[in-house]
């Protein structure tokens, strides 16, 4: 166990995870006004059209694959039934495809961001880095995917990274077990990272307000205007001017 | 019954003469930021004609408001929940900015910089959203006083639902203006379409307002609005729509637009409304049969049962006063006034009175007597085409009711004329629209004289509830801090946000400087608002830099 091993697969995770969770405090108490998609339809429909669904539905199943691969241990699968091959068949079909959709949105939200004139001016430099990270990480993941699951022998990440993302979420991080991981993989995971601590701080935040509420909620929505105020809280020495209490007048 | 008060506004068409000064001045109050150049909460359209955005009346393509299902109750016209999250990523029917149209400036700063050449230098027009030039095509207001419409009129959507020959007559037939706002519905489509439930009807006052720190750009309520009257902040990436000014009516102003019209042809006040029967009034079968509904949902504010049932709803008792005072009760006691397509089924709550004007033109411009009962009476019923396309507008097509306020009007005019010329007051005329003479006569007094404080009749919101007002709970410790427009850190307008009078005070200051300028260095004129001396307004000094107003982006570094 080297230094730089330990700087890699603790430190390194353990810096992201902290930036993921305080940064989103932070930005969700200070800029709540931020938290947007931002959304740029109205400037263009054509290519985004077809971009922003294909990239949305390829990452959403890319999630879902990555938290049955890496989050669920392969025991608990097998003791439903499904065995390493039903396993790698199912990963590699559908998380080939999920890959193919994803890139080939993205390639489309890119180009449309580059090309499209009231779009591109309306990038920020946050979107400009989110870009090149996502890019990133989407790339190295589908390279390993491609050549160690579809044209190698295929490696059993499931005996290597998962336990080692675990015991990294339990606190108790196991070094070793990403010592002999492929580089390819050993660059998604720490591309990855780096997106993680990026998070916070670009439009992505849009990810965790996903409206799941709205299929609960009444049509119609009423709110009193007290209940309104206070989007943020007077400081201390400002509080707001209340109606005196006559009781209090008359026990004097 | 749950009994609840609406803010709303009556509008008298007659008297609108497309001066356009509402919209100006509330695009002045609200909408002079950078993202919202195309937006106007208020706008003047003149019909026949498409409308702003283009053609938005067409819900076959935009998909606004509700539909009855044939099981009897309402459901989005586009799609419920489950369609659409579905659609989120990106929303089928959401208008793009072209539909609006493609904001711009001018690069003024040609005009008096450009070197000597044989030509006069010209101010050519940039866009404001990729700022190249660019050539005007379409705007807010294209087809302003009819202006080109033979071109674009087919387009309007109410004329494609009348014959053939209604379409080749109308240019000789009429021509009026239509100023639309947000309808602030009481049952709100564009609510019901936000993800996020960032977007709400005010309890005490039925205002409908967007919440900026919850919404997150799913733009879904731009596409629900069927009178598309949310707007989506192209910078911010957050709707914005109309807000009943209700900065100005809690403190009991009327709103900008209706201040500041010259025709002095709005009206203001509350009305009470059952809240329970407002989903039941929405769902009747017949589009027709939609304004009875409404009407039959507004409750009578001297009946003692609604006050009962008033009180037991916490409203307050100057509230109920000010209901029974109401100017907009008494339009929809007279029955003159009409919602703008109740067939949306969104129960619109900004009604209006039809003009009559496109009959009385057509009285005198036959050499007729324009105040005549009997003649007027005559052209309202062979008037076909006007009253069949105020009827798309107003009434889902049913003329019977557009019929009646116009008779009404008619007939309020020739016993005015009576009064003033002979000084007979003939009961006759009055009794034919079903009304009596002093009806009429305080029906005029409320539409010809109007008086200011017969036209607002807005009741403050309460003492004992100010220190909840919005504008209330600001200290003056945001100076230098973030969220104040110009671009964050995150892109436009990121971080904590700042009570509107802040925010607005701000807003000023910044504007100045901060749009894009049609060349670098340089300031956009359009958006300056003639106070202060921002950067770039003249040529820099060579004096020394001492300047009495406006602040200069420099001020900041010499600390
Ligand atoms: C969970 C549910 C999600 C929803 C409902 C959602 C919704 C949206 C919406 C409405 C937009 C704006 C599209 C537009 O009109 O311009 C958007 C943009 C975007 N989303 Fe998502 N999103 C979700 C998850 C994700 C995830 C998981 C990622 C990536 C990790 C992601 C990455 C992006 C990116 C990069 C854009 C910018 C596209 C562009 O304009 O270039 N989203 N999303
Ligand atoms: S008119 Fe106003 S309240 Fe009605 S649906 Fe449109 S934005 Fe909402
Ligand atoms: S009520 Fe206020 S915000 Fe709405 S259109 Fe009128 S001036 Fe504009």
């Amino acid at each position: 166990m080297t230094a730089l091993q330990i700087v890699l697969w603790v430190a390194v995770p353990y810096a992201a995870i902290a930036v993921f969770i305080v940064g989103h405090i932070w930005r969700y108490r200070y800029d709540k006004f931020g938290w947007t998609t931002r959304s740029s339809q109205t400037y263009e429909n054509r290519l985004l059209r077809w971009g922003s669904p294909m990239f949305h539905i390829g990452i959403l199943m890319v999630i879902a694959g990555h938290v049955v691969g890496l989050l669920i241990p392969r025991e608990w699968l097998y003791a439903i039934g499904i065995t390493e091959g039903i396993y790698h068949l199912g990963a590699t079909g559908l998380g080939s495809f999920a890959a193919a959709l994803t890139l080939a949105g993205l390639a489309i939200l890119v180009y449309r961001r580059r090309t499209v004139g009231p779009v591109f001016l309306a990038t920020t430099v946050m979107d400009k880095v989110m870009y090149v990270f996502l890019a990133v990480t989407l790339g190295f993941g589908t390279l390993a995917t491609v050549f160690y699951q579809l044209l190698g022998p295929g490696f059993h990440y499931r005996e290597t990274i998962s336990p080692w993302i675990r015991s990294i979420l339990i606190f108790q991080p196991d070094v070793a077990l990403m010592a002999e991981v492929p580089l390819l993989f050993q660059l998604h995971v720490l591309s990855a990272f780096a997106l993680f601590a990026l998070w916070p701080f670009t439009r992505l935040v849009h990810v965790f307000s996903a409206p799941v509420g709205y299929l609960f909620r009444p049509y119609i929505v009423y709110r009193s205007r007290d209940a309104v105020r206070g989007a943020r809280k007077p400081r201390r020495g400002w509080d707001p001017v209340q109606q005196p209490n006559p009781q209090r007048l008359h026990g004097l | 019954m749950r009994v609840m008060a609406q803010m709303s506004m009556i509008m008298n068409l007659d008297k609108c003469i497309g001066c356009h000064t509402c919209s100006v001045t509330c695009k002045q109050a609200w909408t002079n930021r950078s993202g919202v150049e195309y937006v106007w909460f208020n706008n003047v359209e003149t019909r026949p004609g498409v409308g702003y955005p283009r053609g938005y009346e067409d819900q076959d393509k935009w998909g606004g408001g509700w539909v009855r299902t044939k099981r009897g109750r309402i459901k989005l016209r586009s799609g419920g929940r489950l369609a659409k999250l579905a659609r989120i990523f990106s929303n089928p029917n959401l208008p793009g900015i072209h539909d609006y149209y493609e904001p711009w400036t001018y690069d003024y700063d040609m005009l008096i910089n450009a070197p000597r050449t044989a030509q006069t230098p010209v101010a050519r027009p940039k866009s404001l959203l990729t700022g190249e030039d660019m050539k005007i095509s379409w705007s807010a207001n294209w087809d302003d006083d009819l202006g080109g419409s033979l071109e674009t009129m087919q387009q309007d959507p109410i004329l494609a639902k009348m014959s053939e020959e209604v379409k080749a007559e109308f240019e000789k037939a009429f021509m009026f203006y239509l100023p639309r706002i947000c309808e602030h519905c009481l049952n709100p489509s564009c609510v019901a379409s936000c993800p996020s439930g960032a977007m709400y009807k005010r309890a005490e006052d039925g205002i409908v307002l967007v919440d900026q720190d919850q919404c997150r750009g799913w733009r879904m309520c731009v596409s629900g609005c069927p009178y598309k009257k949310v707007y989506f902040n192209h910078r911010t990436g957050k709707a914005e729509k109309c807000t009943f000014c209700y900065p100005r009516i809690e403190v009991g102003l009327p709103t900008v637009c209706s201040e500041t019209c010259v025709g002095r042809l709005r009206y203001l006040g509350i009305v009470l409304y059952d809240a329970d029967r407002v989903a039941e009034a929405a769902s009747v079968e017949d589009d027709t049969a939609l304004l009875q509904a409404q009407r039959d949902i507004i409750l009578d504010p001297n009946d003692p049962a609604v006050i009962e049932a008033a009180r037991a709803g916490d409203i307050p008792e100057d509230w109920i006063e000010a209901a029974q005072r109401s100017p907009i009760w008494k339009l929809m006691q007279y029955e003159v006034a009409l919602p703008l397509h109740p067939e949306y089924r969104t129960m619109p709550m900004v009604w209006y009175i039809p003009p009559l004007s496109p009959v009385v033109d057509v009285v005198t411009g036959s050499g007729n007597d324009g105040e005549d009962a009997r003649t007027l009476f005559a052209a309202i019923d062979k008037l076909r085409i006007p009253i069949g396309y105020l009827a798309e507008l107003f009434t889902a097509g049913d003329v019977a009711p557009v019929d009646a306020a116009l008779r009404r009007l008619a007939a309020m005019r020739s016993y005015m004329r009576g009064i003033n010329l002979d000084d007979e007051r003939d009961e006759r005329i009055a009794n034919a629209v079903g009304m009596s003479g002093a009806e009429i006569e305080e029906m005029y007094r409320l539409l010809a004289i109007a008086k200011y404080e017969e036209r607002y009749v807005i009741p403050s919101a309460h003492t004992e509830q100010a220190h909840a007002l919005e504008e209330m709970a600001c200290s003056l410790d945001f100076e230098g801090g973030p969220g104040m427009g110009g671009a964050g850190p995150f892109g436009s307008s990121s971080g904590q946000s700042v009570p509107v009078a802040v925010e607005n005070f701000h807003m000023l200051q910044n504007r100045q400087t901060a749009d894009r300028p049609s060349s670098p260095g340089r300031v956009n004129l359009l958006n300056w608002d003639g106070n202060g001396t921002p950067d770039g307004l003249f040529p820099p000094s060579t004096m020394g830099d001492v300047r009495p107003t406006g602040k200069r982006k420099d001020d900041k570094d010499k600390g």
